[in-house]
């Protein structure tokens, strides 16, 4: 259970083409990002759904494979967004820099407020996280002198992206686009490695039932804060994603608003699935445009598709989607 | 910094603490219970708010406002139970939890679209404005109404639940509920009255909340960040750790108030960190009910 790279134990049951396809998982994911800004409409909708794809796939880490129903995770978002807006407009750090300074400083952070809630579990863990995630928010607000306070972080554009002497014009949403696709493309190749380990196979062995991983021996405590740590870092990549795309950090990103946002994502799309999230992302996005162009209370709308989703499709498009194709049993 | 100041800043943090007990009960009470974590609490909380309000100004008279909008909105929430959570005991723990959160997103723009996003000013009621001589200092009438006004509640939910049949079939029902059905108690009628306990807890905790702060649709979001910080730091499903904990809470961000406003809102947080580090259950928890 343990020890098998690749999950192997859990893909035998799927038929043979079908494990061939899970194998390529990421190149697949990839091929798809790839083509995406000429599917959808626009592409600026195209970078956000990248950027929330990146978000909400580190949160499915936690979420959806090691079943811990975080409400925090828009603290990670924020921080990686302000870290690499400060790192940039404050100090004049590149921004090849500044983002694998605002990843760490990210990832310290989620160990901080990981010693803390992981202390806790199941619903305890999420009303601790959605409360230290709430403090978050509230010293940004009151740093202002650092953050900006309500106004949000201004003052640091990146229009030019140079590195190795290459000069990228960063302003052409096409170039954004493919800039900003390297960094999901790390993000799926390192979360990739991450479930393939054996340390993987322990998170899901915490989900399915702890008391019985801890009996196995393993240090349950000790893995669900290295996961939420692991699940901080790639979620803050998307802040940082936002923060070079945006060139302003709008405070909102911090409220727990956002973390339901990210909460609603994953299950639109489907937890524990790997691509799921980018598919939840790009649906909610989708939604979000087409239903505020008729009417400015899109959110109720929102609300309602979420309500059925839960009550009806837990398993979200995505996941449904694989079940009713037969990967359901397959390693997700 | 004179003495009566600070006895008056904490008579400030009690009324405060006051209104986080009644919410922050009503969210104990149906974790307790139903072990359910309605993340709509804040949303009903705000509507109890806009209820009270608008029949306050419907009869001409803060007082009925303040009867009929908990008993209102209380049957809302039975309303909730009985054709969304209902459907989802026995799944996962958390689907209640992912439900109600979407729930809150109906709530608070469907008061968005009737009373519109802008705060209204929730006028306190004439026999209340102005201020009491309590000989060491003056003290907002009204903010004493809701200390007396929250200690009575209290006092009639501890001997409802204490001293009578129904109380005991309520804590017996949270204890094995299963038994309870094979003594011929319909628990579902009972799930149904809690949650709609709890949500009429949360309307009360609105109303009353009205003439101290703003009302406005984003109220609630804040309310259930400090409701699950009370819960929390009490113990989740303790009714005693809820009553603890919103007064610890209200005159800590009371008394900090005074010497560090910008760290007001803050000291809440680092209070339940400081708890959870030491007792991870709450202060009145019981070790393996959070699971």
């Amino acid at each position: 259970m343990t020890s098998s790279p690749g999950g192997q134990t859990l893909a035998k049951s799927a038929p043979g083409g079908f494990d061939r396809i899970l194998d390529h998982r990421v190149l697949l994911s990839i091929a798809v990002l790839a083509i995406l800004p000429w599917l959808l409409p626009s592409k600026a909708l195209a970078v956000n759904v990248l950027i929330y794809g990146v978000v909400v796939m580190g949160y499915n880490l936690l979420f959806g494979y090691t079943g811990l129903l975080s409400f925090g995770q828009a603290a990670f978002f924020g921080a990686g967004a302000y870290f690499t807006g400060i790192a940039i407009g404050r100090y004049g750090v590149p921004w090849f820099a500044a983002v694998a300074i605002a990843v760490l400083l990210s990832t310290c952070l989620a160990a901080l407020i990981g010693i803390v809630s992981t202390r806790t579990r199941g619903i305890y863990f999420s009303m601790v996280t959605l409360a230290l995630a709430q403090l978050v928010y509230y010293v940004a607000l009151q740093a202002a002198s650092f953050t900006g306070g309500e106004n949000g972080l201004r003052g640091f554009t990146v229009d030019r992206i140079s590195l190795f002497g290459l000069q990228v014009n960063f302003l052409d949403p096409v170039n954004k686009y493919y800039v900003l696709m390297v960094f999901a493309a790390l993000a799926m190749w390192f979360q990739s490695r991450i479930l393939n380990s054996p340390f993987g196979a322990v998170i899901e062995a915490i989900r399915e039932n702890e008391q019985r991983a801890r009996a196995c021996g393993y240090d349950v405590e000790r893995s669900k804060l290295v996961v939420f740590m692991l699940s901080g870092a790639i979620s803050s990549l998307g802040g940082c994603m936002l923060a070079l795309h945006l060139s302003i950090v709008p405070l909102d990103i911090l409220h727990y608003q956002t973390s339901g946002m990210i909460v609603m994502m994953v299950l639109l799309g489907g937890a524990r699935s790997f691509f799921g999230p980018f598919v939840g992302a790009a649906s909610f996005l989708i939604l979000e445009d087409v239903i505020s162009l008729w009417t400015p209370h899109w959110q109720i709308f929102v609300g309602a598709i979420f309500v059925l989703f839960v009550l009806f499709l837990p398993k979200g498009i995505w996941g449904t989607l694989l079940d009713a194709l037969g990967f359901g049993k397959a390693r997700p | 910094m004179d003495l009566s100041l600070i006895i008056m800043q904490l008579l400030s943090g009690i009324a405060l603490g006051a209104v986080l007990v009644i919410t922050a009960l009503g969210l104990t009470i149906v974790f307790g219970m139903l072990g359910v974590v309605n993340f709509a609490h804040g949303a009903l909380f705000m509507i109890g708010a806009y209820a009270g309000l608008y029949l306050a100004s419907l009869t001409g008279s803060f007082w009925w406002g303040l009867l009929l909008a908990p008993i209102l909105i209380g049957a809302f929430g039975m309303l909730i139970e009985f054709v969304l959570i209902r459907r989802l005991y026995g799944r996962s723990i958390d689907d209640p939890l992912l439900l109600t959160f979407g729930l809150s997103y109906i709530l608070v723009e469907g008061v968005r679209i009737v009373f519109g996003s802008d705060g209204i000013p929730f006028p306190t009621p004439p026999q209340l404005i102005g201020v009491l001589d309590l000989g060491i200092g003056f003290f907002p009438r009204y903010r004493l109404f809701v200390i007396v006004l929250v200690a009575v509640v209290l006092l009639a939910l501890w001997l409802t639940l204490e001293k009578t049949r129904v109380g005991l079939i309520v804590r017996a029902g949270a204890r094995d509920p299963t038994i309870m059905q094979v003594l011929g108690v319909d628990i579902g009628r009972v799930w149904l009255a809690i949650f709609g306990l709890g949500v009429g807890l949360a309307a009360l905790g609105g109303v009353l909340a009205g003439p101290m702060r703003s009302v406005n649709p984003e109220m609630g979001s804040l309310v259930l960040a400090e409701a699950f910080v009370v819960t929390v730091i009490g113990g989740l499903g303790s009714i005693v750790g809820a009553v603890v904990a919103g007064l610890m809470v209200g005159i800590s961000i009371s008394l900090v108030a005074l010497f560090a406003p910008e760290m007001a809102t803050i000291v809440m947080f680092a209070l339940m960190a400081v708890v959870l580090l030491i007792r991870p259950q709450g202060l009145f928890g019981v070790r393996g009910r959070t699971a």
